[in-house]
């Protein structure tokens, strides 16, 4: 008994460390009474949600479709195109779209509701496409075929069969597209549009109304914990079952048309974006922007790195308590919760505590480490749980017949095998807190820069041309490290 | 001494007494088997054994020493999962040398022990390229390799094929007794049970209910479950008068003299079939006859009740013939049980 309280006292530090400072929000907002009901700024993130929700749908649908419900030949390009997009960096989508318009550009100027829309459904689709797809694919054939041979048409075999069993899966995935775009800060910063995101950083950075920032964030938080009720309330996915027979659609001539709706939305999303970049990298070719790289190449690594190591290990961690007690459910569970705080709110509790409980930690990188490792965690424990999932709970115990103290027996007979699982874990949260922006900017100590922030202070001047190479390095790091988590995954 | 004692052994999952009070001696040099059907605690009481698990109440002894609050590694007590537990990241080699210390004495070991098991070919392999009988031995030797005092295995050959189960059975059986190393091994299979154990252990709702022989306690059971568990049986209630007792079989010699109205378990192989009109026996019906190749099963009618009576490949019967039914054994008496009994 004692032995398995012990064993809960990591997940139980991880929580303290994550409540202690989100604490110290509703005590600094609520210092001066509570604030006015934000209707403004809630509508305006509503809407977005809603409608980045939607379009991303409609994006994502035909690609799932195709992936997993047709003879469409590329299948592997369309996984790899559906999701590239992840890795970017929302900002620098951003970026390229808005340098696009405007003066001197070939579109009108895009920002605001519009702009935001279109970059936020533009690179968070790919979580749709990823529900959807495996929605199709534990979908039997022969359901669609049963409800034809009983009188319906096609299109109300659709509605009356395939619907329904794709809907929860959608609806499922476009919560989490929410949550992101509630999450966001990067891009609908650079749009000036004010979702709660951004208007907690204008009121705390340009306003300096901290108890309104504060009043904001509390706002945001109690917005995340209603969709992750509703979340909650429709059930966990179900894993993708294998179906008798998989559907096969033939896709005969009209494979045309779906090549070139392939073909479009890669360009949209992919082929665009970095050929603006490369063509501003052209244009700022040995200008300022250059000389700034490497300090701002260090400041990232310096941040990023232990961020993922701290976040690995403690991932392998609670990956082996979630795997040893199993049906412990809400504690698998609260590992995620750091996860779900939006970044400009986690941030911004940050600060609070840092300032009224460890002033002496205020405005260091042990700090930004610490904010990040806590939210990021998540990404880091996908892998592992999964590697874990994998493991025989004998092995670990056969380690232990043999002689073998607790630690030893999870070294020698466990860890080899996580080894892959581990490394991707790591790499993701290497590549989430390069690209991350808000906590950087709210968190990072004087002086101290990383590529989001050089990358970001160019765009929002509108120095696009000096932007370019940070963002471009973004892009690469995006690149090398999403290769090299595929191949990990590979081994695991 | 014995060299495993478990006292009182009680386990609670869930509100369910998983162990209900286990009472278990094993001997130097022993192999037991304890039976029983799933759900019964078999693999609980390995676990509880190896120290995987923590038992509620009770205590468990090894050589004297007390080890009910030691863990695994600490206990001298070798183990064999059910699916083995190959560590998949190492080779053959690699598993059975886990447990070994010292480059020198570890390769000596492991030699030795490969060569025993007949693996020594297969050292570098890795164990996913193997067999399930090869699986087998290598578990069993990886277990053995750090010389315990005692070897626990779960279920040991249900992963086998049918084919091969009886081989490895008595592979098995050589190498636990070359090595010397007593063992305890699990297992629902009541044939398994009897044809590979010195001595058995009956399992049932978390309790040992009968441990002997695998003779005595085939051939004398204690308890209706027993006695339907370990084979075919035919239950006839009489009444005894000392030696012997009055059932529908007419006088039938009992195994243990006893009084009043009893319960008695015939073994449809100690039953004989005989012409209607020998002078022994008493008059009934074949009802049924199922043919086995090597043996002959037939569901015989004596007055209100069915009997199984096993016959050699000889036994002319068809259904609907008129026989005479023959006691050829002392039948066991058991004895009441505390629980339903249940239909198997």
């Amino acid at each position: 008994m004692v032995r398995r309280v012990l064993g809960y006292l990591p997940l139980a530090a991880y929580l303290l460390a994550l409540a202690l400072p989100l604490a110290y929000l509703p005590l600094r907002a609520l210092e001066g009474g509570a604030g006015p009901v934000p209707w403004r700024v809630l509508g305006l993130t509503l809407g977005l949600g809603l409608a980045v929700v939607l379009f991303a749908f409609l994006l994502a649908f035909p690609l799932a479709w195709l992936r997993a419900a047709s003879d469409y030949p590329a299948k592997r390009l369309l996984d790899w195109l559906a999701v590239l997009p992840l890795a970017l960096p929302g900002y620098v989508v951003a970026y390229a779209w808005l340098s696009l318009g405007g003066r001197g550009g070939i579109l009108p100027r895009l920002e605001g509701f519009w702009g935001a829309w279109w970059v936020l459904s533009l690179y968070t689709f790919p979580y749709l496409y990823l529900g959807l797809k495996n929605a199709f694919l534990s979908l039997d054939a022969s359901l669609f075929e049963a409800a034809r041979s009983l009188g319906e048409r096609p299109l109300s075999a659709w509605r009356r069969v395939v619907l329904p069993l794709v809907l929860p899966a959608a609806a499922a995935s476009g919560l989490v597209v929410f949550l992101h775009v509630l999450a966001d800060f990067g891009v609908v910063a650079l749009m000036r549009y004010p979702t709660f995101s951004y208007a907690i950083y204008l009121a705390y950075e340009t306003g300096l109304d901290r108890a309104r920032a504060a009043w904001l964030a509390l706002w945001l938080l109690a917005l995340v914990g209603l969709v992750l009720v509703a979340e909650g309330r429709l059930g966990r996915p179900r894993p993708p079952a294998r179906p008798v027979r998989p559907w096969g659609v033939r896709l005969g001539r009209w494979q045309l048309l779906a090549h070139l709706y392939v073909a479009l939305v890669g360009l949209v999303v992919l082929g665009l974006p970095l050929g603006i970049l490369v063509y501003w990298v052209r244009q700022g070719a040995g200008g300022p922007g250059f000389l700034a790289l490497g300090p701002a190449l260090l400041g990232s690594v310096a941040a990023a790195l232990p961020a993922a190591a701290l976040a690995a290990a403690l991932a392998l961690w609670l990956g082996y308590l979630i795997w040893r007690y199993p049906g412990q459910g809400l504690w698998a569970l609260a590992a995620y919760l750091g996860y779900a705080v939006p970044p400009v709110a986690l941030g911004l509790s940050m600060i609070f505590f840092s300032l009224r409980a460890v002033p002496f930690l205020y405005q260091t990188l042990f700090l930004l480490v610490y904010a990040y490792t806590l939210h990021f965690l998540a990404e880091a424990l996908g892998p592992v749980r999964a590697a874990y999932a994998g493991i025989s709970v004998h092995l670990f115990e056969a380690a232990r017949t043999l002689g073998e103290r607790p630690f030893g027996a999870w070294r020698r007979a466990i860890w080899p095998q996580l080894t892959g699982a581990g490394l991707a874990g790591g790499l993701l949260v290497f590549l989430a807190t390069v690209k991350e922006l808000p906590m950087t900017l709210l968190l990072a100590p004087t002086g101290f820069t990383t590529l989001a922030i050089e990358t970001w202070s160019r765009v929002e001047e509108g120095l696009f041309a000096q932007a370019a190479p940070f963002a471009l390095a973004l892009v690469l790091v995006a690149g090398l490290v999403t290769g090299g988590v595929a191949g990990f995954w590979r081994r695991i | 001494m014995s060299l495993l004692r478990a006292e009182n052994l009680r386990f609670t999952r869930a509100g369910r007494d998983v162990l209900a009070g286990i009472e278990l001696d094993l001997e130097e040099g022993e192999l037991l088997a304890v039976v029983g059907p799933s759900g019964s605690g078999k693999t609980t009481l390995l676990r509880v054994l190896a120290g995987l698990e923590r038992p509620d109440a009770g205590e468990v002894y090894l050589a004297g020493r007390r080890i009910t609050d030691l863990p695994p590694e600490a206990r001298d007590i070798g183990l064999v999962f059910q699916d083995y537990a190959l560590f998949p990241h190492l080779d053959v080699a690699g598993n059975v040398g886990f447990g070994l210390y010292g480059r020198a004495e570890r390769d000596r070991v492991v030699k030795d022990l490969l060569d025993r098991f007949g693996l020594t070919a297969f050292a570098r392999r890795p164990v996913h390229a193997l067999s399930g009988g090869q699986q087998q031995r290598v578990a069993l030797a990886r277990a053995l390799a750090p010389g315990p005092r005692l070897v626990l295995l779960d279920e040991p050959f249900s992963s086998l094929d049918a084919g091969l189960r009886e081989r490895v059975r008595e592979e098995v059986r050589e190498a636990l007794k070359a090595a010397g190393t007593p063992a305890l091994l699990v297992t629902h299979d009541q044939e398994e049970a009897l044809s590979i154990a010195d001595r058995l252990a009956v399992l049932h709702e978390g309790q040992i209910v009968q441990a002997g022989p695998p003779e005595e306690v085939y051939l004398r059971p204690k308890t209706p479950f027993v006695a339907r568990f370990l084979g075919h049986t035919n239950l006839v209630p009489g009444r005894a008068e000392g030696e012997t007792a009055r059932t529908l079989l007419g006088p039938v010699l009992l195994a243990a003299p006893a009084r009043g109205p009893v319960l008695l378990s015939i073994r449809p192989e100690h039953l004989a079939l005989l012409p209607p009109d020998a002078p022994e026996g008493v008059p009934g019906r074949v009802v049924a006859r199922r043919y086995k190749g090597h043996d002959l099963t037939f569901r015989v009618r004596v007055g209100e009740k069915n009997l199984r009576v096993q016959a050699d490949y000889r036994a002319p019967w068809q259904p609907g013939d008129a026989v005479r039914v023959l006691v050829r054994e002392p039948a066991a008496v058991l004895s009441p049980e505390r629980y339903p009994v249940l239909n198997y």
